[in-house]
């Protein structure tokens, strides 16, 4: 047993402690289990907020396309800071009307707003298949961590299992306070590790930041530009829109949004968490060194960056310090992703008319957990994308709620029941059908100008979105009156 | 309306056009390559933003 294996381990050990004791004190029943009895003050929700960042994604897929296609992945830093300045607006106008209607899940907004329980199911439904791809990112993340980090020693189906069982456990019995409370250790960890890592690696294999990009750009001219075509600044501009807006429209970020204790919460946030974003650009150094450093991963190998360049320069007790920073960047998100998975196929999907107070609900979304995770797991290992393809899907797929969800908060709602619906299923099935039939814009308008043809497909979907839901609301609101 | 909303859409259009404003490699700023230079102003920028924006705003409610 090495002493990478056994930083990880004790840290995997911590967590899964900190996770079990997070409910002590509490009845855990669903607003408890589901939004924490809407009572986290400013610092936990900080951390609670940061801890659905800083996932794997960040750790291994920002590295992995710094290192794989070079300066497109400054997206991940911009879109970001954008995503604070649309929550600072939206998420206090969410966090209020949640309370006043005691709402537990993010379908339940919008069966309030749009009178509809259809329209409830129909979200979680979208909810639930955009967070299984983001899920499966997570689980692959921390098989190929542990896997890496141990030297071999623990392979990496062995490491999700174990991951995911440990999960499982600690998400059944405290809910999101385990999240909140293992999100804690995972920011302290994740900010010195990369901060260390981003300054360390430049400066000791190249003599800086700026002698290691002048040896880059000698070595793949234009990488740290983007390209006139493909992944093109109209690319850029799309993606960023695209994502930012998709942000809080994850259920399980949506859903952390009511459990705040005050709305201020949220403004502040807005005022700090862009600078968090600058862990990014430390986490883009890595990747940046690693190129020079450890050449040669293609396609999703570059992934495996990071930890590729921390293994050939670290001794294992600090490689294990780093691996246990990934597993828990993987172990947070994933518990909440797991949580409000459950908590919308109970409440909204199985049980759409019955009160949040019902305990029918609170057990059957504790039982969903482990079956949520085994379909994640299935999926896992039928093998497959990229992190960050993964998680561009997901996304495509949450941001087609936006429209919606931004209509209702207007004093007047321009979108009817009908509109909204109809929207969302036009702009769904555009992403389904763009990523399943492998369809390109420049496939779709072959002689459209190239800056067309590079937009991303999942804002193209939701144009189709937008352009559906005003037609239809318009048809909809006109017979009305008859 | 309140005029201060309008501040953030400075950076939301400084990011998002960022290939089109700053894709250049030079001048590089701090060794760093002028585009992630210019993202990472906007980004600092626009925490100092949305913190002149909660100022003003809680302002205007005291009144």
């Amino acid at each position: 047993m090495n002493a990478a294996l056994v930083v990880i381990g004790g840290t995997f050990a911590l967590a899964f402690g900190l996770g079990l004791r997070a409910r002590r004190g509490k009845d855990m029943n669903l607003a408890q289990w589901a939004v924490g009895g809407r009572a986290f003050g400013a610092v936990l929700m900080f951390l609670l907020m940061a801890g659905e960042i800083y996932t794997t994604f960040t750790f291994l897929g920002a590295s992995g396309w710094a290192y794989g296609r070079g300066a497109p992945a400054f997206y991940i830093l911009s879109y970001g800071a954008l995503a604070y300045i649309t929550s600072y607006w939206i998420a206090p106008a969410v966090w209020r009307y949640a309370r006043t209607h005691d709402l537990v899940s993010q379908p339940d907004f919008f069966v309030l707003k749009y009178q509809s329980r259809p329209f409830g199911t129909l979200v979680a439904i979208v909810g639930v298949v955009a967070m299984i791809p983001y899920l499966v990112l997570q689980l692959k993340g921390l098989g190929i961590i542990v896997s890496e980090a141990s030297y071999g020693a623990v392979s990496s189906t062995a490491a999700i299992w174990l991951g995911v069982a440990g999960v499982v456990a600690y998400v059944m019995v405290s809910g999101i306070h385990a999240s909140a409370w293992t999100a804690v250790v995972k920011d302290i960890l994740i900010l010195g590790v990369a901060i260390f890592l981003g300054l360390y690696l430049p400066n000791k294999l190249y003599g800086g930041i700026g002698p290691m990009f002048d040896r880059i750009e000698a070595l793949r001219p234009g990488f740290l530009t983007l390209p006139a075509t493909g992944q093109s600044a109209s690319w850029f501009a799309s993606t960023v829109l695209l994502t930012a807006l998709g942000f809080y429209m994850w259920p399980h970020t949506f859903g952390s949004i009511y459990s705040a204790k005050s709305a201020d919460a949220f403004r502040k946030n807005a005022i700090v968490m862009p600078l968090y974003q600058l862990v990014m650009l430390f986490i883009f150094f890595v990747g940046f060194a690693a190129l020079l450093a450890v050449p040669g991963l293609t396609g999703t190998d570059a992934d495996l960056a990071l930890l590729r360049i921390s293994v050939k320069t670290f001794d294992p007790w600090l490689v294990g310090v780093i691996g246990a920073a990934g597993v828990l960047t993987a172990l947070v998100p994933g518990s909440m992703i797991l949580m409000a998975a459950s908590t919308v196929l109970a409440k909204n999907v199985v049980y759409p008319g019955v009160g949040a107070d019902d305990p029918r609900i609170a057990r059957l979304a504790k039982g969903l957990v482990p079956v949520v995770a085994v379909a994640a797991l299935w999926f896992t290992f039928q093998g497959g994308n990229s992190i960050v393809a993964l998680l561009l899907m997901g996304y495509a797929l949450v941001t087609q709620l936006f429209p919606s969800l931004v209509c209702s908060l207007l004093p007047r709602n321009p979108l009817t029941t009908a509109g909204a619906m109809a929207g969302v299923v036009a702009g769904e099935l555009t992403v389904a059908w763009i990523t399943i039939g492998q369809v390109k814009v420049a496939t779709l308008l072959p002689g459209a100008p190239s800056w067309i043809q590079d937009l991303n497909s999942g804002f193209v979907a939701l144009l189709v979105n937008l352009v559906i839901s005003g037609v239809v609301s318009v048809l909809t609101r006109r017979r009305a009156p008859v | 309306m309140k005029v201060h909303r309008l501040l953030p859409l400075i950076p939301v259009v400084a990011l998002v056009g960022s290939g089109w404003f700053a894709n250049r490699l030079e001048p590089r700023v701090m060794g760093l390559p002028f585009l992630l230079a210019w993202i990472l102003f906007w980004v600092v920028a626009t925490g100092g933003v949305m913190g002149l924006v909660y100022r003003l705003d809680n302002r205007t409610a005291g009144e």
